[in-house]
């Protein structure tokens, strides 16, 4: 804090009052007697470094293990170039960009962020991001709900990840009248099961609900689902937590979605603990209106440059007050940013050629695994992570971890019928040499 | 003619191409305007023999052809592009930024730093719970930091942004009703409210009733008396609402809210006027949402990331978002066993990213330092409005706390409107107020100046203030057209909406 006590003496005099305290007078005096705060004294930036760094010490996982951990956040490299563009305290200390004058930054970056997402999910129109991938999710059935309010219900493929459905749930709590029902998943193939799908496709479903690939791992066929739902007059919703993976399977929008949503984590943004990350949602212009979120828009200045603001925003809160689309302010800008400095990185080929990477080192792990005997869970398509059959994951996890090996995720936690069941995850961060070990491990106890 | 907006020289003797076409190019192209066949930006690691392809090993019919449109750049390109970008942008690290109800304080650089710790960004969220216990420490630190800051029992730090913080509340005041096997309808909020309370009432399924203020700008108790019912499950109050004033009879509110049973949702966006200074907890709320992006200083990075923890008293607890962090023997873990939660709001556990920078600031400022910024932030917002008195007086008679609502008689004597000053501003290097809010106060200049700017600055804004004042009586034309200095002059955003472009597309082929 800048001011001297000069400073305070000078602007309490312009003010007619003595002392600070003089200008809290007014709150009443039971609040202000019980207010002081019982926490401890301020200290020095090299205490504040001491103790923070201290807590990232006993974290140690973080460092030292070789880890096949995935399931909705992914392991992979950040180029320094999107730290550095990120770092820039002109993007990062900004606000909301409400002065487009001021905020063409902000804007056209957002509007890049948008273009991308189109381009990535084969879709029409993205709006500036979303908090996550989940709260995406359930921000899409809200909004096929307003785009069919007459229909009840709706339909969550069980291989959607446990905290997309728990958060779709939460969301949908105080809608009147919505009926959630799960669809499940394919024992053989672990994917959603069409079949079962097909049943409740009726004039009552309102959407559907499926991982792209889902949360075992397997990239489901997502364009079936979609007939079906169309079939029925329905909207076909996808989520795809691992974004690498649209670099090289086909795109939502190829397959016939309706509103392309996921978590973006994977373009350039740190694990972080599972946040911050950003959500995004792309889907067709005629379903614009009822689309939540920013949305930045093209439009030129009085001397008639190309120009950026943001648009369309009788949709939003600040407008439409409790008749707005959502109660959403902010998007996850600074992560949008990093995603758009990330894909516009990797490029056209780089990003395919991740992909291709991933999917390659996957399928040789499971290759090396299945050479020691290990199987895989489900027999469907996999992207970069695939199911485990395992008699006792749990020891298997245990048994890797002595070998500084994190192996994946046990799902049962999650999928009690799946108490077989381990998730591993392979990145390019991941190494070809990683794999002998960890079959090793897991045969140990097998 | 994606070379024209490369060197910003070019004269116009060159043919625009059809996406420039009416529109010429601005100060920076677009990142896919910069694009050239074939370039690329990063190296993968080269591929082994015996690596099969993507096609080979899913089927050609499971993949894509190609991703049409895509950048193809070199790094020094992208990061050029974006540097560039960066400089057409306001920031609070290089401009004054008094928005009103945004708190745009200075964001300490060390705790950016401090988040990037290789222990806490390359935490993968699934790591077994013995392994993270210096990340779970920080939560459970952060969440009792909060609760002393608040007054209140319990905290959780699982909502992503204020907003999504107050659906939170509302979804539990929600739970907590019908678990006692009543349903109420209704939420009250005050005519000051911002737009996000009654968005949120209507996303948690409650239908919002109108408070008015009284003329002074407080909600008075008896008001409150009339409205509530048994069909009201809560009010939600901001404090000090948006006129930057304390509401004076808030206990006298909590106490009628709770006497029918209801309860009063503290929206604490304006929390940076109350550290040290009155505890929610206190003045009777039965639940508070925090901005950490705002009294706690992360940075607003262009409208997020930010967190919005909520705070609670005891009655509520078992309705907070899961997961719950709990203590034994074994150290902290997380746990999702709880029958009366509301559930979810997001994936994983919260913004931890964020959570760490706020962690910092409060461990930097301690208990003492936290009180001081809110008595600065005070004094501040009353210097401004002092000073500005004469030309832009305040829309309330009453004492503000840290901002203040003015207004002014332009538009009436020389027809200059509030969004002309806030224009004309930029010109003077100064972001402007949040304007025309509240909706209370025709033409309301919302003024936020924060303990982190000096005496100077707010001295050089009052300057700019007056000069502005002037200018619009005596050559209010200049006023009209600010800004001029910009890289770029009045945006039309009618034009945005009516005709709406969101994103490029590739031009056709000549």
């Amino acid at each position: 804090m800048p001011h001297t006590d000069g400073d305070v003496a000078a602007m309490l005099e312009t003010i007619g009052a003595k002392h600070l305290d003089d200008l809290i007078a007014h709150v009443p005096a039971n609040l202000r007697a019980s207010a002081a705060i019982d926490l401890e004294r301020g200290c020095s930036e090299a205490d504040v470094v001491r103790e923070i760094s201290a807590l990232a010490d006993r974290n140690t996982g973080a460092s030292g293990f070789v880890s096949f951990l995935g399931g909705g956040y992914y392991r992979h490299y950040v180029p320094a170039a999107v730290r550095a563009v990120i770092a820039r305290a002109e993007f990062a200390t900004s606000y909301t960009p409400y002065q487009a004058e001021a905020s063409q930054g902000t804007t056209q970056a957002i509007f890049e962020f948008q273009t991308l997402i189109t381009q990535l999910s084969a879709m029409e129109v993205a709006n500036a991001s979303m908090y996550d991938g989940a709260s995406a999710a359930a921000e899409a059935v809200l909004m096929a709900r307003r785009l069919m309010p007459k229909r009840h219900v709706v339909a969550l493929s069980r291989a959607l990840w446990p905290d997309y459905r728990a958060t779709i749930r939460t969301y949908l709590s105080a809608q009147h009248g919505i009926e959630i029902v799960e669809v499940p998943f394919d024992d053989v193939t672990g994917a959603t099961d069409i079949a079962a799908l097909d049943r409740i496709a009726n004039e009552r479903l309102l959407c559907t609900v499926t991982g792209y690939p889902n949360a075992l791992g397997i990239i489901e066929p997502l364009g079936s689902i979609a007939e079906t739902a169309h079939r029925a007059g329905a909207l076909a919703i996808s989520a795809t937590a691992e974004g690498i993976a649209l670099g090289l399977i086909r795109a939502p929008g190829e397959l016939g979605v309706d509103i392309a949503v996921g978590e973006g984590q994977s373009f350039g943004l740190p694990l972080q603990f599972g946040g911050p990350g950003v959500g995004f949602m792309a889907s067709r212009t005629t379903h614009l209106r009822q689309m939540p979120g920013r949305l930045v828009g093209q439009t030129r200045d009085r001397d008639g440059r190309r120009a950026f603001c943001l648009t369309l925003n009788t949709r939003e809160q600040h407008i439409r007050r409790e008749r707005a689309t959502s109660n959403i302010c902010t998007n996850h800008s600074l992560c949008a940013l990093a995603a758009t400095v990330y894909l516009s990185l990797m490029g056209r080929s780089g990003l395919r050629e991740l992909a291709e990477r991933n999917v390659e080192l996957a399928h040789r792990a499971a290759d090396v695994l299945e050479a020691s005997g290990i199987k895989r869970r489900f027999s469907g398509p996999f992207f970069n992570e695939f199911t485990l059959k395992l008699a006792n994951p749990m020891a298997a996890l245990e048994a890797a971890e002595r070998r500084q090996i994190l192996a994946g995720i046990a799902l049962a936690p999650d999928y009690p019928e799946l108490s077989d069941a381990l998730l591993v995850s392979v990145t390019e961060m991941n190494r070809g040499d990683e794999f002998g070990p960890l079959a090793a491990a897991i045969a140990e106890v097998r | 003619m994606a070379s024209a907006g490369r060197i910003r020289t070019i004269a116009s003797d060159e043919t625009p191409s059809a996406q420039e076409r009416n529109e010429p190019v601005s100060g920076v192209p677009l990142i896919f305007e910069l694009s050239s066949e074939g370039r690329r930006g990063t190296d993968q690691s080269p591929r082994a023999a015996g690596d099969r392809s993507g096609a080979e090993l899913l089927g050609a019919e499971l993949c894509r052809e190609d991703l049409p449109g895509f950048p193809e750049l070199s790094e020094p390109q992208v990061l050029r592009h974006f540097l560039r970008l960066s400089q057409l942008n306001f920031a609070q690290a290089l401009q004054f930024y008094p928005l009103g109800s945004c708190t745009m304080k200075y964001n300490p650089v060390v705790n950016d730093e401090l988040a990037s710790l290789a222990g806490l960004a390359g935490l993968h969220p699934a790591m077994p719970a013995h392994l993270a216990q210096g990340a779970l420490e920080l939560i459970a630190r952060m969440e009792a930091a909060l609760a002393e800051i608040t007054g209140m029992d319990a905290v959780s730090l699982h909502p992503a942004a204020g907003a999504q913080g107050e659906l939170t509340g509302l979804l539990m005041v929600r739970a907590y009703h019908r678990k006692r096997g009543e349903v109420r309808h209704k939420v009250i909020i005050p005519d000051t409210a911002h737009g996000t309370n009654p968005a949120s009432c209507t996303l948690a399924g409650f239908e919002v009733i109108v408070a008015k203020s009284n003329r002074r700008g407080y909600l008075e108790a008896a008001e409150v008396r009339r409205l509530v019912s048994d069909d009201v499950a809560a009010m939600m109050v901001t404090n000090p609402n948006t006129l930057g004033i304390f509401e004076q009879e808030i206990q006298e509110i909590a106490a009628a809210l709770h006497e029918r049973g209801a309860m009063l949702y503290l929206d604490g966006a304006n929390m940076n006027a109350l550290l040290g200074v009155a505890k929610p907890g206190h003045m009777g709320a039965d639940i508070v949402q925090l901005n950490l992006h705002k009294s706690f200083s992360t940075p607003h990075g262009g409208g997020g990331p930010g967190a919005g923890p909520v705070a609670v008293r005891k009655h509520l607890e078992p309705y907070l978002p899961l997961p719950r962090l709990t203590h034994s023997s074994a150290g902290y873990e997380f746990d999702s066993e709880r029958p009366d939660s509301i559930g979810r709001m997001r994936a994983y556990h919260n913004n931890f990213g964020m959570i760490v920078r706020a962690y910092a600031y409060i461990l930097a400022l301690g208990g003492d330092g936290l009180g001081m910024a809110s008595r600065l932030a005070i004094l501040g917002a009353n210097y401004v409005r002092t000073r500005l008195q004469p030309h832009f007086p305040s829309a309330t008679g009453e004492p503000s706390m840290h901002e203040c609502v003015l207004s002014h008689d332009l538009e009436k004597r020389a027809g200059v409107s509030t969004l002309e000053i806030a224009k004309r501003l930029l010109d003077f290097g100064i972001h402007p107020p949040t304007i025309y809010f509240p909706l209370v106060v025709p033409g309301a200049l919302m003024i936020e100046p924060t303990e982190t700017e000096s005496k100077e600055i707010l001295d050089s804004f009052v300057e700019a203030m007056e000069r502005i004042y002037d200018e619009a009586l005596n050559d209010p034309e200049r006023v009209k057209n600010a800004p001029q200095t910009l890289p770029v002059s009045r945006v039309d955003e009618a034009l945005a909406a009516r005709r709406p472009i969101l994103r490029w597309e590739k031009p056709p082929l000549p």
